[in-house]
């Protein structure tokens, strides 16, 4: 690879820094890397780090929009590092800053064990309707079965539907939209007989009625898992199930 | 230093180390279990997989077909024992994954739909699109939260085993988040890390993939197996090295040439049909098709691009529905990296590095040679790969050894003496002081990622698709070279908090040493099987001299000691490996002899 083309081009990166041992705050600091129009924005944070400055705290592994590591806002919008390409930016610098809504341990590094407490929380496994041993062999399961539940179940953790909801930002304790549609995945498979189980998790005031119904989590939602859709259909299940409790025997616990 | 004691240690927290942790939970629920690992399990690369994952569930496939299509693609240098074990327990893995509610794609009446793979003689790989790691991943994840026993440690980094007398007792864990050091005391520990694709330049792996738990093992002075044996998976994205799934292939894709020709034809692949044919064409095994890359290339019939040479993969005649159905990923992968629709336009693809077939050597049980080490899945060789790993089977592999991984676990520390805690605190603590000499090193002014460059560039050029002695040996010469470098590098962060600057040369570290073991055992290996071809007087398999595993050995400071170990034959004997029209020839013989 020709290296004197490459050192030809480059991108500035406005980069939010915060190194707790030394800043009282976080602040911008700014980077002129070397690029090439088929570089993502990992790959100029990579450049940073291996060759300008190694001190450059972020996560990322995968490279190809699959692991949900490398979250962070781009540009003010919570984009994956991996897949957005410089090319595809409008000219001039790029903004690089941590997810919103989370706190910063150091640069773009976010804390991110709320969230994963939040997908423990939904009993995010099957409760099998009609147990069964292996030796009895797979369960049926419909292609209709399977598209019932299938888009939710494309989730791939990376936060940047909470990093975009306006709920989440005022309520940290709110269930927010990546684990509801993890909810909607097992709630909606036809193998699965916990939806009682799961629907008594979000009921409650953190739930399911936080949500304004702003419908952004479905736009930067990298995977089209449409998690504004599985709040609203587990709005309706609450209010169903809430009326339904005074029908059951013990009525309203 | 904080300490910690569990029953059972656990060392990654992809595929293969959550399924042993859900084994030794459900085996025995009064036993503690530490999973360590660092990234959140649902990072771990197992995420990556694409195609899917072998079981033999159709009525017209046998148990031997699996097993003589493993046998076969791996050159006969797999452990055929273990390779028996392992197809027998495919299927029922596959169906406990089914149960904890994996999405796997169904046929309209709701069975289990499979779908071709390189090298198989009947479709046997079950698959979610083309996300099947990345399902698969995450049901074994958020199936592993309803067991209390299982204790997470997320995000936190290994630096060393705890091993006293001849035993190993636990691992000495860093937290990124704190820097602080915690001591995991352990009855038995399983080491889960993954392979080390990341020591070569093109790769598909994710960057976590750097060979951790392997050279942790090679350094308490278990050896390393079959490392000259790297996977080139032949359809991969040009410079970044992402991976377009074997699935590709098996759904019916195309390889042609720069001319638009298909020209496997030309390398004993054909013959030519309009639909795909099983272990014929573009559905020949990985290694087969990486070499017939690399002479269409010699031949100049393939194409440049920025990122290296490239033939086409074409996906066209599938048609948008079909793409989008069974290739979602594949399709957003050409459409958000490269602008290209593969519904409308072909995709260029050439070889990456893929998978490490060698690893830390176990017996049928898991068990490493030293006492109290177990490992599963891309860090072992527990001897079904081979030279050369059928598609589809590392999946399988996860489940099926990670599973026996946990109930040996399990059986081995109910067995064995409770840790002396105070002497493995010692060596935590040494452990340590000797990783924050690293972090505070000044060192003469190279940055790690000159070395890491360096690394894999000259592991591509040794140990490429194919290798030549002289090359390798100027691998070898470059890697200690390397070594000698590392010794004096500058890290340019001395915090303690998120300090990935030192967790990056720590790994290089583990790479450095992985590396090495690669390169010597591929240039003491004078002959050509499977993945390990050479062009200067060693071009065909030798059974005479070479049916038999190399075994590398670390010494400090020095090159590594290259031995040699048995390769176990039950009921297949090593015979001429062949596919297309020849490989079907050769089948029907070998019918009619049995007949």
């Amino acid at each position: 690879m020709p290296e004197a083309a490459i050192a030809e081009k480059t991108v500035e990166l406005r980069i939010l820094r915060y190194r707790p041992a030394s800043d009282a705050e976080p602040s911008f600091g700014s980077f002129e890397v070397p690029c090439t129009d088929d570089m993502s924005v990992l790959q100029a944070l990579q450049t940073i780090k291996d060759t300008l400055d190694g001190t450059l705290s972020f996560r990322w592994s995968c490279r190809m929009a699959v692991c949900g590591s490398c979250g962070m806002m781009i540009n003010g919008k919570p984009r994956l590092a991996c897949n957005s390409f410089l090319r595809h930016l409008p000219p001039g610098p790029v903004t690089i800053e941590p997810l919103n809504n989370f706190p910063i341990e150091r640069d773009l590094v976010v804390t991110v064990g709320d969230f994963v407490k939040k997908i423990e929380s939904i009993y995010p496994y099957i409760i099998p309707k009609e147990p069964k041993t292996v030796a009895d062999g797979p369960y049926l399961q419909t292609p209709a079965q399977l598209a019932a539940y299938e888009s939710f179940s494309d989730c791939i953790n990376c936060m940047l539907c909470y990093a975009a909801c306006p709920q989440f930002g005022e309520n940290p304790n709110f269930i927010g939209p990546g684990a509801m549609a993890l909810l909607q995945r097992y709630n909606g498979d036809s193998r699965d007989g916990g939806q009682q189980k799961r629907l008594d998790t979000i009921h409650g005031e953190d739930g399911v009625w936080s949500c304004t119904a702003v419908g952004i989590c479905s736009e930067v939602c990298p995977k089209h898992v449409d998690p504004a859709n599985a709040v609203n259909q587990n709005k309706t299940n609450s209010a169903f199930d809430f009326f339904l409790r005074f029908l059951r025997p013990g009525g309203a616990r | 230093m904080n300490v910690i004691t569990v029953d059972i240690a656990i060392v990654g927290a992809g595929g293969a180390g959550l399924r042993a942790a859900i084994a030794a939970a459900e085996a025995d629920p009064s036993l503690t279990i530490a999973l360590v690992s660092k990234v959140l399990p649902m990072r771990s690369h197992t995420v990556a997989a694409e195609g899917g994952s072998a079981g033999v569930i159709q009525a017209h496939d046998t148990l031997d077909n699996h097993f003589n299509d493993t046998v076969t693609g791996g050159d006969w240098l797999c452990e055929q024992d273990v390779v028996e074990f392992f197809v027998s327990r495919c299927t029922p893995e596959m169906i406990q994954l089914e149960h904890w509610g994996c999405p796997w794609n169904r046929k309209p009446d709701g069975h289990i739909n499979v779908r071709a793979f390189g090298g198989m003689k009947i479709e046997r790989t079950w698959f979610a699109a083309d996300r099947s790691g990345f399902h698969i991943l995450h049901t074994l994840f958020q199936t592993s939260t309803k067991y209390p026993s299982i204790k997470r440690f997320d995000e936190y980094f290994c630096v060393d085993l705890l091993v006293d007398g001849g035993r190993a007792q636990g691992a000495t864990v860093i937290s990124p988040s704190t820097g602080e050091f915690t001591a995991i005391t352990a009855r038995a520990v399983i080491l889960a890390t993954g392979g080390a694709g990341r020591v070569f330049r093109q790769n598909t792996n994710g960057g976590i993939v750097t060979g951790d738990g392997m050279a942790l093992a090679y350094r308490h002075g278990v050896p390393l197996r079959d490392m000259e044996f790297m996977q080139y998976h032949p359809t991969c994205m040009p410079g970044t090295g992402l991976l377009f799934t074997e699935a590709c292939r098996g759904e019916g894709g195309h390889l042609l040439n720069k001319d638009g020709y298909r020209y496997l034809q030309d390398y004993g692949l054909g013959p030519v049909t309009p639909e795909p044919r099983n272990k014929t064409m573009e559905l020949g095994p990985r290694d087969r098709l990486s070499q017939a890359f690399w002479h269409e290339s010699r031949k100049g019939r393939t194409f440049a691009t920025p990122g290296g040479d490239a033939v086409y993969l074409d996906l066209r005649h599938l048609g948008r529905a079909k793409l989008k159905e069974r290739l979602p990923l594949i399709c957003e992968m050409a459409e958000e990296f490269m602008d290209i629709d593969p519904a409308v336009a072909q995709i260029p693809v050439r070889p990456a590095v893929h998978y490490t077939m060698g690893g830390i050597p176990t017996d049928i049980h898991t068990a490493t040679p030293l006492a109290g080490l177990f490992a599963a899945g891309e860090c072992s060789s527990v001897g079904i790969h081979g030279a050369n790993r059928l598609g589809s089977n590392s999946l399988a592999e996860l489940f099926v050894f990670g599973h026996v991984a946990g109930d040996e676990a399990v059986k081995f520390a109910k067995g064995a003496p409770a840790v002396e805690a105070g002497k493995l605190l010692d060596q935590a603590k040494a452990s340590a002081a000797k990783v924050l000499t690293l972090r505070d090193q000044k060192g003469g002014g190279e940055r790690h990622a000159v070395l890491r460059k360096e690394m894999a560039v000259t592991m591509e050029k040794g140990c490429g698709i194919y290798r030549l002695g002289p090359e390798m040996q100027e691998t070898c010469d470059k890697l200690a070279e390397l070594k000698r470098r590392y010794r004096d590098i500058t890290l340019e962060d001395h915090s303690s908090v998120w300090n990935t600057d030192w967790f990056s040369v720590i790994e290089l570290g583990y790479q450095l040493d992985v590396a090495e073991a690669m390169a010597l055992s591929a240039l003491m290996r004078r002959e050509s099987r499977g993945a390990h071809q050479r062009l200067d007087g060693f071009e065909t398999r030798d059974d005479v001299n070479f049916l038999t595993h190399s075994l590398a050995h670390y010494r400090e400071g020095a090159a590594p000691e290259i031995s040699y170990g048995h390769v176990k034959i039950t009921k297949s004997q090593p015979a001429q490996r062949a596919y297309g029209a020849l490989g079907e020839a050769l089948e029907a013989k070998k019918d009619a002899a049995h007949a």
